[in-house]
């Protein structure tokens, strides 16, 4: 649905350059909500304006639901009315929702109807309908300055669906929100989602939202997309940052004769009841040292770090059991333990033996 | 007595309004092009934001007398006469578009620039960016620059009167000055005084019904840029206060 290739941004003011997006390829499939985080300077922020052309790459294209934004866009730095057409049939939440202080609620809603000249009943029939999706029916005639943080953003998706666009650009929706809100306006998009099967391209710096609403996740940093997949993906890929990020396990071994294990749940096998199978057929005491698990789609899913009596030699037929359930079994470096001062156990790299 | 008091009034209002009119739809583009035109405004055009402002600053800058005087043979040219209450218009309209055209650039360039990526993320163009975020947006601010407008062009109105112009200014100099009439001459400054104040209110109030509206967030500053700017004017205390109020 969007597809970015090559995308590279560099901003020059007073003979300095500075890179803000360097070659970046992202892939957002139809109907699904992608999540793109990193740090504040990563490079995020460029990238999504880069999307509907807010801000224009240095090179590289954009293509969003089949058109070449980047082709539509010529050389001027004024957007053509082709480009403008194809901006209004992609939605865009903003951090601080950018809502006009002078017009009410149903009025901001409006605004987009009015560009794409729709006549006045039609409008507020749109309008109206907008509102109660996002729940904010009796807010029609208050102003912006009225409302919270929460419903503000309400309005902002509300007025960013008014095109009926096919994708939703979201910029940092929910940092300017407290979590609970952040968590209303997650359901929210996740709900547009399902029901409009809308897409949804969000960046944000907080790893909460990912693992409430994405799909799947890019990483970026320094101008690049470090890593990217669908979380499963992601979970799968060893040493994967995000997925570390996304499922933080930690705990040490309490003695020398342990063997410290990191399981990871993925794919269709997470349903069963592996820890206490393990337990009860090698008749082993396990301890859970961490774990971090969600429910995404429908499945369990993230990372678990146990302990098993007896150094690693005497653990290899539970451990082959574990790999033989399906899951990704990475066995902690326990020896080298007291030089690492940092407290993350290094992870052999074992790989999955299937 | 009176009836000459009440033409004079009159004679005032008349060219106060007509220019302040000629000053609003000329000095509103221009300072919205001043913002456009700007580094990193929508119609980036150095060239063109340099010989505006070069233009704007030395119309600007021109004492008043002078520019009436200068402008004589253009006014001929506009009215055809230089003598007289329409003569006056011209140079005053003259002077207070420039005045103007500024304090609409302060006003629109206090919009958050937010805003108008919201419109250009709709597939807005400029002058949909104009015609519904910047000049809504920054409504409030016009309204206290139309007053600081208002105020300036009666000060300017004044000294036309006294090249021959009439209002209040004429009478004050005639009668007042040159007849020695000096209780004449106080009653034309109280009347200025309530005819300045009533305006100040109404400016005031609508922009603050405005600004009450458009609530929180940002808000305060930008009266506060515009305070800045009225302090060449005479200023109300209570509009300090009440932007100070709101901000703290």
């Amino acid at each position: 649905m969007i597809t970015t290739s090559g995308l590279t941004k560099v901003y020059r003011s007073r003979g300095r350059e500075v890179t803000a997006l360097d070659g970046v390829d992202l892939h957002v499939r139809e109907g699904e909500v992608y999540g793109v985080i990193g740090q504040s300077g990563a490079g995020k922020s460029s990238l999504i304006r880069c999307v509907n052309l807010l801000e224009r790459p240095t090179s590289g294209t954009v293509t969003v639901d089949g058109v070449d934004l980047t082709a539509l866009a010529g050389r001027g730095q004024r957007a053509g009315k082709e480009l403008r057409r194809a901006r209004s049939r992609i939605g865009m939440v903003f951090q601080h929702f950018n809502l006009l202080s002078s017009r009410t609620v149903q009025d901001n809603v409006e605004l987009p109807l009015e560009i794409l000249g729709i006549s006045g009943r039609e409008r507020s029939r749109k309008a109206l309908e907008l509102l109660d999706l996002v729940g904010l029916t009796d807010k029609a005639k208050s102003y912006p300055a009225q409302l919270s943080g929460g419903q503000k953003q309400r309005v902002g998706i509300a007025r960013a669906l008014a095109g009926d666009p096919k994708v939703l650009l979201s910029d940092e929706a929910t940092s300017a929100l407290d979590p609970e809100t952040t968590r209303s306006i997650l359901t929210l998009l996740r709900d547009l989602n399902q029901q409009l099967g809308l897409t949804v391209l969000l960046i944000t710096h907080e790893m909460d939202v990912v693992k409430t609403v994405c799909d799947s996740a890019a990483l970026m940093e320094r101008g690049q997309i470090v890593e990217s997949g669908t979380v499963g993906e992601l979970l799968a890929t060893p040493g994967s940052e995000l997925a570390a990020a996304l499922f933080p396990v930690s705990g040490e071994a309490s003695g020398d004769d342990r063997t410290v294990v990191d399981l990871t749940f993925h794919g269709e096998t997470t349903t069963e009841p592996v820890i206490s199978q393990l337990s009860r057929t090698y008749n082993i005491d396990i301890s859970i040292l961490g774990a971090a698990m969600d429910t995404v789609g429908g499945r369990q899913v993230g990372r678990m770090r146990i302990e098993l009596p007896g150094r690693f030699e005497e653990n290899v037929v539970p451990i082959g059991f574990l790999r033989e359930q399906g899951l990704q079994v990475d066995v902690a470096d326990v020896a080298g333990r007291a030089d690492l001062s940092s407290g993350e156990p290094q992870l052999v790299k074992e790989g999955v033996a299937k | 007595m009176q009836p000459l008091l009440v033409q004079a009034c009159l004679d005032t209002f008349y060219m106060v309004g007509w220019s302040t009119l000629i000053a609003v739809v000329g000095g509103l583009p221009l300072g919205v092009l001043l913002v456009l035109t700007d580094k990193g405004g929508l119609l980036q055009n150095t060239l063109v934001n340099k010989v505006i402002g070069q233009v704007v600053n030395v119309a600007r800058s021109m004492p008043f007398i002078i520019l009436m005087v200068a402008l004589m043979g253009f006014t001929r040219a506009v009215v055809g006469t230089t003598i007289g209450v329409e003569a006056a218009i011209v140079p005053l309209a003259v002077g207070a578009i420039p005045f103007f055209a500024r304090l609409v650039e302060t006003a629109v360039r206090e919009v958050d620039h937010g805003l108008v990526e919201a419109v250009q993320s709709m597939g807005g163009n400029t002058w949909t960016v104009v015609r519904k975020v910047l000049v809504p947006e920054s409504l409030p601010s016009l309204i206290s620059a139309t007053t600081t407008t208002i105020v300036a062009l009666i000060g300017y109105s004044a000294m036309a009167g006294t090249v021959g112009a009439g209002g209040l200014g004429d009478i004050a100099i005639r009668y007042g000055y040159q007849r020695f009439e000096s209780s004449l001459m106080w009653i034309t400054v109280a009347v200025l005084a309530v005819v300045i104040s009533v305006i100040q209110f109404a400016g005031d109030s609508g922009a603050r019904v405005l600004h009450r509206r458009a609530g929180k967030g940002g808000e305060p500053l930008r009266f506060r840029a515009l305070t800045g700017l009225l302090t060449r004017g005479p200023v109300p205390a209570e509009a300090t206060a009440t932007a100070d109020a709101k901000t703290g």
